[in-house]
């Protein structure tokens, strides 16, 4: 079958939810909080229609419950999704381990919203960078567009390395804006996702097994080994993915760290999500001013791209990790991680953490000017003046 | 093991994994306990001296595993592939017939 899009103007939640109905997802179980509610509203809607065939959908009392009932189906061998934001992810955290350590393909959406108090509906990817240690695979999306098709890529990845996957887009910028997204006709997303094939059921009745047993000293330790393997793994699933994502439907998302304009760059703006679509806009004005930079989108987070990251740095004299994010006591969160990556390998940038963006504050293409001029100074003196700026601090 | 209450089951063999590739992919256990034994993380091991036990089975009764079952004499025997070494046997022994004593390793 020939691949014609279907476009339509949805927003980045809308987008999820489309992308969950054209995974044929079998269970759904939600709990609403702002910014995420459309999402699981959308998809309730289909159900209510009846364009959706074969999905449970499982309202629940908490996000806690959210993620035990799709750890349970996803046990039980069915594709399973969530969505939350902020509050809620944090209180589904005990559980995401859960599913990461039994080694489920669970997917969901996080809706970046900054953490209360003071309480706050806006972007911050605070709460998603937060569980960084759970074992979930974590692909940040630029734009409607990247919802859609990272939550239908983050299910085959998912699926494959049996380890679960988070799709974070960032509070109203993309949940409650519209936009063109480029839908998949149906034919084509079954067969670009074929239905999953589970490592082991809880209803396979004459093979018994016991989920979540006991693991001894003399056990547990191997099987933190296996799901660091299955990361690593995980490595070359994502580029295979992309790659044929790109082959089939156009957009190509091979790279873990897309690069825009790096080549000749003396310097580049290193981010995540939506914030880099500003970035992105901002490199093209800075190029015809004269200034040489380029953007480093890192889309996914977990696994971390280490070898791409290296490759980038070898190139270039600085790079300004741009984090809407902080961990308090310590620096801007990727930055923390890029600066670790690199450490043992030849590549020394002068790398220095922008903190922007904080609670839905406005970022823009001056603000990347602005970072640009002083990126360039300190270039030029080849020393830092701060390592990690407050950029928009009131002084 | 021939026991009066609970016969232990046919088939339970520790399994021992030597190496990382022998394990499953995803940490289940096949026939839940069975192969799953769950006595190898105890400091101290419970010791039943039969001269002093007056048969009750309170230990039996408060064995949280459960690990001691009654043997076909009617004393009773401590199946250590399951015995954690929580000491309450010990405790709740009338008699003191039950002495926990460091495990050598
Ligand atoms: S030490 Fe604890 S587990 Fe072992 S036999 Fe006694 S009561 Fe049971
Ligand atoms: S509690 Fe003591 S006396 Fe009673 S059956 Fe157990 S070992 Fe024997």
């Amino acid at each position: 079958m020939e691949y014609k899009p279907i476009r339509k103007v949805v927003s980045g939640n809308y987008a999820a939810a489309y992308a969950v109905k054209h995974a044929r997802v079998e269970v759904v179980a939600a709990y609403p909080i702002t910014p995420q509610t459309s999402i699981i509203e959308k998809i309730a809607e289909f159900l209510a229609n009846g364009e959706v065939e074969n999905l449970e959908y499982v309202p629940v009392e908490s996000e806690h419950s959210a993620m035990a009932a799709c750890i349970g189906a996803s046990a039980a061998g069915a594709r399973v999704f969530t969505a939350t934001s902020a509050q809620g992810l944090a209180l589904m955290h005990e559980m995401l381990h859960w599913a990461s350590g039994a080694r489920l393909p669970v997917v969901m959406v996080d809706v970046n919203r900054a953490m209360a108090p003071p309480w706050s509906v806006w972007d911050d990817q605070t709460d998603s960078l937060a569980q960084r240690d759970t074992g979930w695979m974590q692909f940040y999306a630029e734009n409607n567009q990247e919802v859609y098709d990272g939550v239908l890529m983050a299910f085959k990845v998912a699926e494959t390395v049996n380890l679960p996957a988070m799709v974070v887009e960032s509070a109203f910028i993309l949940s409650h804006t519209y936009d063109v997204v480029e839908m998949i006709p149906q034919e084509l997303v079954d067969e670009f996702l074929p239905p999953r094939k589970p490592l082991y059921t809880l209803t396979d009745f004459d093979n018994p097994i016991a989920v979540g047993a006991l693991g001894t000293p003399a056990d547990y330790y191997e099987f933190r080994y296996k799901i660091q393997k299955a990361m690593e793994k995980a490595k070359e699933v994502i580029r295979d993915v992309g790659k044929e994502f790109g082959e089939k439907f156009g957009r190509d998302y091979s790279q873990m760290i897309e690069l825009y304009r790096t080549e000749d760059a003396d310097f580049v703006f290193m981010g995540m999500g939506s914030l880099m679509g500003t970035v992105k806009q901002a490199v093209d004005v800075l190029r015809e001013e004269g200034y040489k930079v380029g953007a480093a989108k890192v889309r996914w987070f977990r696994p971390f791209p280490k070898e791409e990251l290296y490759e980038l740095a070898k190139n270039v004299e600085g790079i300004a990790v741009l984090d809407r994010n902080y961990s308090f006591g310590m620096e801007g969160i990727l930055f923390t991680e890029a600066k670790g990556a690199l450490y043992n390998t030849k590549a020394k940038p002068l790398m220095k953490n922008y903190i922007v963006g904080l609670g839905g504050r406005d970022f823009t293409v001056s603000d990347v000017r602005k970072i640009a001029e002083n990126m360039k100074a300190i270039i030029e003196k080849g020393e830092l003046d701060v390592e990690v700026d407050w950029y928009h601090l009131k002084r | 093991m021939n026991t009066l209450f609970g016969e232990r089951k046919e088939g339970a063999v520790k399994i021992v994994l030597t190496s990382v590739d022998e394990y499953p992919e995803a940490p289940i256990s096949l026939g839940t306990t069975l192969t799953n034994f769950t006595g190898d993380w105890r400091t101290f091991i419970p010791v039943v001296d039969d001269s002093k036990c007056v048969k009750c089975y309170i230990c039996w009764k408060f064995c949280p595993e459960p690990a001691i079952y009654i043997r076909e004499d009617g004393y009773v025997g401590i199946d250590y592939d399951y015995c954690k070494g929580c000491g309450i046997c010990a405790n709740e022994c009338p008699t003191k017939a039950i002495t926990m004593e460091k495990e050598e390793k």
